[in-house]
């Protein structure tokens, strides 16, 4: 149990946020790891408050509960922190990565986090200005690699540029615009 | 399931109550569920077939387009045949009366008639 | 080659059912299980199939369709959950008393009301009793290596019954894990060709499917009909020795995860299983003989076995996810039980948990065993049933 790595991901209904949790799995599941990915399924409205998960590991995962002490928090919506407790159960030293245009300490005010890491990145600019909408969660992947080297930039850019080809054969510029997202996150994210 | 015949246990039997023989319902003779024995009138019939589309125990024997008889081995007595029947030749009689006329005539009558050339049946 | 994809369990099953390539499909969609019968359709429409896809109005209509495919003579499938399993009721015991060898996945869901999508056994625990067979899956990989074991199972010569392939609604048809796939032409020659003994449409031979039974025959056919389930073990066990041959993977008829040495034991299905193995092996590092039954057959009931596996344990939980409303416990621990009645006694407790998709973590399970510590200790059980994770 204890190599597993555990993430939350916190989000709004139509921010992609199962939708990230899933392309990092199949991501890691395509370097070799044994994953999980999966949302806590609730009303699913547009908007309202979602959490998604992924357990990424060497050994086969077993356990199918959600993940209550997550080792990294995703927050892909900035307005969700003070109203949903982002920090629930989330150890000392947790790997905190948030949608922001804030400075990490200014977020790690927001969190009233002591320990652990604050990473920030504004993907929601970059996902207007790669891809012409406001689609956090592909840029988002790009800043967690780069936080947690979880893997290699290019490996994952490889996967998730096959999943897309699959998903938009019609749409290349969908494709580019993701990939050159993730590329620009994985540059522009910040540390304390 | 044949209510007749010998009656074999769960190890002997088609599983799932399937039945493997066509047409064994033949064998299950119903003819003497009757009260009512339809009598018909040969002279009056005109063979038009009526009798044979009702009948819902396809108890009307035919042979090459003509009626020829009725199967007692099977008919059940409900007298659609002599209710349909335009050219009123049918008759619907108590199986008493003509049983009781049947025992007096001189050792006539199996209470079911011979089906008259059963291979011959409109089924 | 097999290879190890990331694959929901939805998709891993109706990837086997792709590979299996029934003759008829008939379905109706419900969640958790619609995507299933929807990426299945996909498959029809591109040709990756021979597959009769039925499309119907109901779930009765869908058991109803595939019934009738069966007893013609067509390797026939469907899938439900919940309400649609509900809906299919008196035709699933049809198909179980027409001796048809359907095999169905079904994705557990709670049962309204109130209304619920999400996971617990009440479906396919209500049909326990309905004659089909029951296998239970913990993941994805197990849903997808039972559903195309249970093909060769429901239709061997000696079964001829009917086969439920059932697995966590959500948890595993929508979480996204690892399973290892088999080779299209593995899983074909695996499965093979059904080879019906009577079929509706074998004219040389004809068969009257479906006749009125009364009194004097009804009795003897059912008689049947639980003798067939006698003979499914055997074949459960021969079929997964084959199975192992072509995946590398092994199955029994339940499993035991290091319980031959465990005083405490806990019995569980389906996805809770894996949480349970993380937490004895967590345990067993802190001393305690904990150890894990997890049922994969659950109908028939693989009694004799069981016992043999629980004989001598200190204290045993069974842990059910469905309420029997018996006041008696739930219905795995029922059988349990009663399947422990004549073994030395080890002492017994029952919990509902997870009814309606209710999370049960590590510690919740942890906490299980700390009372079968206690219960073991003192001997003494306070509280037969308990309800595991609900607000008091």
């Amino acid at each position: 149990m204890a190599q597993m790595l555990e993430i939350r991901w916190h989000g709004r209904g139509g921010q992609g946020a199962k939708t990230a949790a899933i392309l990092l799995g199949e991501a890691a599941s395509s370097v070799g790891k044994y994953i999980q990915a999966f949302p806590e399924y609730g009303p699913e409205r547009m908007g309202a408050p979602v959490l998604a998960f992924n357990r990424i590991s060497d050994e086969p995962v077993r356990v199918h509960c959600h993940v209550s002490n997550p080792r990294i928090v995703v927050v892909l919506d900035p307005t969700l922190i003070g109203k949903n407790d982002v920090t629930s159960g989330v150890p000392e030293d947790g790997i905190y990565l948030v949608n922001t245009n804030l400075t990490p300490a200014e977020m790690r005010a927001k969190l009233k986090v002591k320990g652990g890491k604050v990473y920030t990145v504004d993907a929601t600019q970059i996902s207007i200005d790669t891809i012409g909408r406001a689609i956090p969660n592909t840029p988002m992947m790009g800043a967690l690699l780069r936080a947690t080297g979880l893997m290699s930039l290019e490996e994952f850019v490889a996967d998730t540029r096959h999943k897309l080809e699959m998903k938009f054969r019609s749409k290349p510029e969908v494709i580019g615009g993701n990939i050159k997202a993730i590329e620009r996150a994985y540059q522009e994210v910040q540390s304390e | 399931m044949s209510a007749n015949g010998k009656q074999k246990g769960w190890k002997d039997v088609p599983i799932g109550g399937l039945i493997l023989e066509a047409g064994s319902s033949d064998k299950y003779e119903t003819g003497d569920w009757r009260t009512y024995r339809p009598v018909w009138d040969q002279e009056k019939c005109r063979h038009c077939m009526i009798c044979w589309i009702y009948c819902p125990d396809s108890s009307i024997l035919v042979r090459e387009g003509k009626v020829v008889g009725i199967d007692y081995k099977h008919c059940k007595g409900c007298g659609i045949c002599a209710h349909e029947c335009p050219a009123k030749c049918i008759d619907m009689r108590l199986e008493t009366e003509l049983e009781a006329g049947e025992a007096e005539g001189a050792g006539a009558g199996a209470r079911c008639c011979a089906k008259s050339g059963g291979e011959a049946g409109g089924k | 080659m097999s290879k190890r994809v990331a694959i929901t369990g939805n998709e891993a099953v109706a990837q086997a059912m792709r590979q299996i390539n029934p003759d008829v499909v008939a379905a109706y969609p419900i969640t958790p299980q619609t995507e299933i019968v929807q990426i299945f359709s996909t498959f029809v429409a591109d040709g990756n199939v021979d597959t009769e896809f039925v499309t119907v109005e109901s779930e009765h209509s869908a058991m109803s369709a595939t019934i009738g495919a069966s007893a013609a003579g067509a390797r026939a499938m469907t899938a439900t959950s919940s309400q649609g399993l509900a809906l299919m009721w008196e035709m699933l015991y049809i198909a179980a008393g027409l001796r048809l060898p359907i095999v169905a996945p079904v994705v557990n869901r709670a049962l309204s009301a109130p209304i619920n999508i999400h996971c617990d056994h009440s479906d396919t625990m209500g049909a326990r009793d309905s004659g089909w067979v029951q296998i239970y899956s913990e993941n994805a990989q197990e849903a997808y290596d039972n559903l195309i074991q249970a093909v060769r199972i429901a239709e061997h010569a000696d079964v001829q019954i009917p086969a439920m392939v059932c697995m966590d609604g959500f948890i595993v048809s929508h979480g996204m894990e690892n399973a290892e796939l088999l080779d299209d032409h593995v899983v074909r020659s695996f499965v093979g060709q059904r080879t019906p003994r009577h079929s509706l449409l074998d004219v040389d031979n004809p068969a009257t499917f479906g006749a009125l039974d009364f009194a004097d025959w009804y009795f003897e056919h059912r008689r049947q009909l639980a003798d067939a389930q006698t003979y499914v073990k055997g074949v459960v066990l021969d079929v997964a020795k084959e199975f192992a041959k072509i995946s590398g993977r092994n199955y029994g008829l339940f499993e035991s995860y290091r319980l031959d040495d465990a005083e405490l034991a806990v019995v569980v299905l389906n996805s809770a299983a894996g949480t349970a193995k993380a937490v004895v092996d967590d345990l067993r590092q802190q001393g305690m003989k904990a150890g894990l039954l997890k049922i994969r057959l659950f109908r028939p009931f693989p009694h004799d076995e069981i016992v043999a596996a629980l004989a001598g344990k200190k204290a045993i939980a069974v842990l059910d996810r469905a309420d029997g409303l018996s006041t008696m416990g739930g219905p795995v621990f029922v059988d349990v039980r009663s399947a422990m009645y004549d073994a030395p006694g080890p002492k017994m407790v029952n919990y509902i948990y997870g009814l309606g998709g209710r999370d049960v973590d590590t510690e919740q399970i942890a906490g299980v065993y700390w009372d079968l510590a206690r219960i073991a200790e003192t001997g003494k059980v306070t509280s037969p049933v308990t309800y595991l994770g609900v607000r008091e």
